[in-house]
């Protein structure tokens, strides 16, 4: 399920559209994904806090939202490009893979609440083979 | 049993007093049909589902949407007992509709993007975990009775 030159295109022009907002929508991305799928805080256990709106929790949804930026910028080629990002999840972070598709539901909830008439069906399906494009490229060192 | 808080109810009860079954129905299942292309398997008497602009203006399409959304009244009329009241429904898509459970997740997750799009800000965390444990249980009776 690889990307259309088009889709491409629609990736980069909402990501664009969203950039005044990225942070908020990663934070916020974040706080649900926690919250509506608690055991993924089962990863966070080392924080002061991983509950919903938290700082910790907050901050690294902004890192989180980064590196999606990050990649819209190598989406021609995810895999060589998130290749130490691959190799940080395969070998320290272990993160496993079911929660990537988790977390990209949340991500597209948020984008949908802040850009309700610019997330378009069409953009949907766009951003959402992205999502899944780089969590595939983000498990490429794992086995 | 699933057991449900006096909040979740409240939640669960003020999302479908304010839902327009036809606009948010229509949607949902258009959305649905674009963004996992492989769920019109089960569309093929519903006419031109050729691309998204014809999916989105196909009326058979809206009046199916419309109806999925009622059946989700039974589940809120039901709280308690969802799973039941979804027995029947269940063994329908298993046995007459040969549906793929997993298309109900599918769907849910459509449907949760488009009342998150007319919610907006009012689309809490504490709502959106409601909403989603609510169709978690449902999709869950509906694909119960598989076998």
């Amino acid at each position: 399920m690889s990307l259309s030159a088009k889709q491409k295109a629609t990736v980069k022009d909402f990501f664009g559209k969203m950039s005044t907002r990225s942070d908020d929508i990663g934070a916020e991305a974040l706080s649900r994904l926690v919250a509506v799928y608690p055991q993924t805080k089962s990863y966070f256990a080392h924080w002061k806090s991983a509950s919903p709106g938290s700082a910790p929790v907050r901050k690294h949804g902004i890192t989180i939202m980064g590196g999606v930026y990050d990649a819209v910028g190598k989406i021609d080629d995810l895999k060589a490009g998130l290749l130490s990002l691959s190799e940080l999840h395969a070998f320290m972070l272990r993160v496993d893979p079911v929660n990537f598709k988790l977390l990209a539901h949340c991500m597209l909830v948020c984008m949908s609440m802040v850009f309700p008439e610019e997330f378009t069906p069409q953009v949907h399906v766009a951003v959402d083979k992205f999502l899944a494009q780089l969590a595939l490229a983000l498990c490429e060192k794992y086995r | 049993m699933v057991e449900w808080t006096d909040s979740e109810r409240a939640i669960i009860t003020s999302i479908f007093s304010n839902l327009d079954y036809e606009e948010i129905g229509r949607k949902s299942l258009c959305r649905c049909l674009i963004v996992y292309p492989w769920t019109q398997r089960y569309f093929g008497g519903f006419g031109n589902l050729y691309n998204a602009e014809t999916i989105l203006c196909n009326p058979l399409i809206a009046a199916h949407g419309t109806k999925i959304l009622h059946g989700l009244d039974r589940a809120l009329k039901n709280m308690d007992n969802i799973k039941n009241t979804y027995a029947e429904l269940s063994l329908l898509h298993s046995d007459k509709l040969h549906v793929d459970p997993d298309n109900f997740r599918l769907l849910a997750d459509c449907l949760t993007v488009v009342i998150a799009a007319k919610m907006g800000s009012a689309f809490t965390v504490e709502t959106q975990v409601a909403w989603q444990k609510f169709l978690s249980v449902v999709v869950s009776a509906l694909g119960r009775q598989y076998h």
